[in-house]
């Protein structure tokens, strides 16, 4: 495939690639202060969700309940950085390690007595939800009151301690973005990623083909979990406030999961797309809702809903597999 | 010639069924041997148990001199049992080559060494043009033919066929026969299957079990087997017509 498709679509997706890159990291000199927290936003979802993508778009097996392991992220890191000085990088050495313990229980509950597909996504549900009902009561964080970091007027980026201008924010984020879209493509193409490709396609057929599809979907839980580990350490610093009811919300959740949904579950382009397809259209919707006077809370929501059902009826596989046909890269997705 | 898979009085019961009951036979290193016998004989619940998809209630499995009973489909296949599925399941969204690179990869680290053996196993077996194809895209006879290359790929010492010419024309029945006889030959690689197609079992088989009602009821050349009134009466109810003169 690599061999027949190297001279012209793997060029082809590489230069969009580079161009698509190049446009983000020239974006803040262009763009206001809100577009630049929109993009931040739309950098946020187009990280986790690729973290989701690993998981359920690799290995076929669907979380709604990714928001623990970013809101276990949120609350170490913070948590160190409050109470003992510890800088956010060093916090994510303990987030990771919590975020990833955390999955591998779930995972082996789940995957060692059999509970899969739907099972397994309410599975998941239930732990982000024991998650947020015990943060709610943990005096250690201020429960339900929330986290606080101390917020100041910044003349210089501390980029140590993530203490800053939305700005430096940005470029943290694209640069865990473009990580996050690395270290798929080199999952994707490793040996693992055959495997997890196989698992998704028949799990039977997998065993039987010799995989240790236990194992597999283990990492695959594991990995995504430490991913999205930094989502919530970013998280926390970027917003400065932590409450269990928002960052273990269901809700959290569901928007990390609607970027690869619609972008195209798999897909190695699609949850970055998808994310600021999204993103973009759900913020024009506002502002052209609030310039005609009108204020309804909820219509993010609702417009969220809207695009799920049009591109499930419309675009199934999402809307980057048909964009790639037509540019000719198809095999991206592979 | 040694025995590379021995059953020993291996059985299987659902609820009140006794699907496999108290079956014993060896396949020799080499051999090609044909499990035969009516619908609901056990045939596949016998292939199921020797593959680990499900772990027989009483008996031993052994696989070159070492016990495999009740180990789960991986570990089996990783001790170098392949098989295939009665009705197919090649990985639908993936082409064809990923298919065979997903089975070649167990045994080798680097994809690209795995794109190898995958290509020149599919040459071997007819699908080297399709295999940019996704695998759902594929006719039948094709998807058959890859399940049987994708096994292969696991590189291993037995190879169980469940009816793997079932449904395919008598040309492509040939022709499948062909390549599974010369591997046979050229690799030493055994092989174990299960056919309802007389024409293959003849074909290929040097040595046949006869299953009937989870019992097995005669063993040896195939040419043998097929007199033996006992098998004769499992097929027909009873005859004294040649049937095998198909």
């Amino acid at each position: 495939m690599i061999a027949r498709l190297a001279d012209g679509a793997a060029r082809r997706s590489l230069w969009l690639l580079a161009a698509v890159f190049a446009a983000l990291v020239i974006a803040p000199w262009a763009v206001n202060d809100y577009l630049l927290t929109v993009m931040i936003v739309a950098l946020y979802l187009a990280y986790t969700g690729q973290a989701w993508n690993i998981m359920m778009g690799f290995a076929g097996q669907l979380s709604l309940g990714n928001a623990l392991y970013a809101g276990l992220g949120a609350y170490v890191a913070a948590t160190l950085f409050t109470r003992y000085g510890v800088a956010p990088w060093l916090g994510l050495l303990a987030a990771i390690p919590v975020a990833v313990a955390c999955a591998a229980i779930i995972g082996f509950l789940a995957f060692r007595f059999g509970v899969a597909g739907v099972y397994f996504a309410i599975l998941t549900i239930a732990f982000a939800e024991f998650a947020r009902v015990g943060f709610d009561h943990f005096d250690f964080v201020h429960a339900s009151a929330g986290l606080f970091l101390p917020v100041a007027q910044y003349t210089h980026d501390d980029l140590w301690r993530l203490r800053g201008n939305p700005t430096m924010f940005y470029y943290v984020m694209l640069a865990a973005t473009a990580f996050a879209f690395l270290l798929s493509r080199a999952l994707l193409r490793g040996r693992i990623g055959y495997f997890w490709l196989a698992i998704r396609e028949d799990e039977q057929a997998a065993r039987a083909a010799g995989i240790d599809t236990f194992r597999c979907k283990m990492l695959a839980l594991m990995i995504s979990a430490a991913v999205t580990s930094f989502a919530g350490v970013f998280y926390a610093f970027f917003y400065n406030n932590l409450f269990p009811e928002q960052v273990f919300n269901i809700s959290q959740s569901i928007e990390m999961i609607l970027g690869p949904i619609i972008g195209g579950i798999g897909t190695l382009f699609g949850p970055v797309l998808g994310a600021f397809v999204l993103t973009g259209m759900a913020e024009s919707v506002t502002s052209i809702m609030s310039a005609l006077g009108f204020d309804l809370p909820g219509a993010k929501q609702v417009f969220y809903g809207i695009c799920l059902l049009l591109v499930v009826v419309a675009l199934p596989e999402g809307i980057w597999p048909p964009l790639a046909r037509r540019f000719g890269i198809d095999k991206a997705k592979q | 010639m040694t025995a590379l898979l021995s059953i020993e009085r291996v059985s299987k019961r659902f609820r009140g069924l006794v699907a496999v009951d108290s079956v014993s036979f060896a396949v020799p290193q080499g051999a090609i041997f044909a499990v035969i016998g009516p619908n609901g004989a056990g045939k596949t619940t016998l292939f199921n148990m020797i593959a680990g998809a499900i772990p027989p209630d009483s008996g031993t499995i052994s696989f070159a001199g070492e016990e495999i009973t009740g180990l789960t489909p991986d570990a089996v296949c990783r001790r170098g049992i392949a098989r295939t599925f009665q009705l197919v399941r090649p990985f639908p969204a993936l082409s064809v080559e990923d298919n065979v690179i997903v089975g070649a990869l167990l045994h080798r680290h680097d994809v690209g060494a795995a794109r190898s053996q995958a290509q020149e196993l599919l040459r071997r077996f007819d699908l080297f043009d399709r295999r940019y194809q996704q695998a759902s895209s594929l006719t039948l006879p094709d998807r058959k033919r890859l399940e049987v290359v994708r096994a292969l790929a696991t590189e291993p010492k037995l190879l169980l066929l469940d009816e793997v010419v079932a449904g395919l024309r008598p040309t492509e029945v040939d022709r499948l026969v062909a390549v599974l006889r010369e591997l046979n030959r050229d690799s030493g690689l055994t092989i174990l299957l299960i056919e309802h197609v007389m024409r293959a079992v003849m074909a290929l088989a040097s040595r046949v079990l006869v299953l009937d009602h989870g019992v097995a009821i005669a063993e040896g050349e195939p040419r043998e087997v097929v007199r033996d009134p006992a098998v004769v009466q499992s097929y027909l109810g009873q005859s004294e017509v040649n049937v095998w003169a198909v």
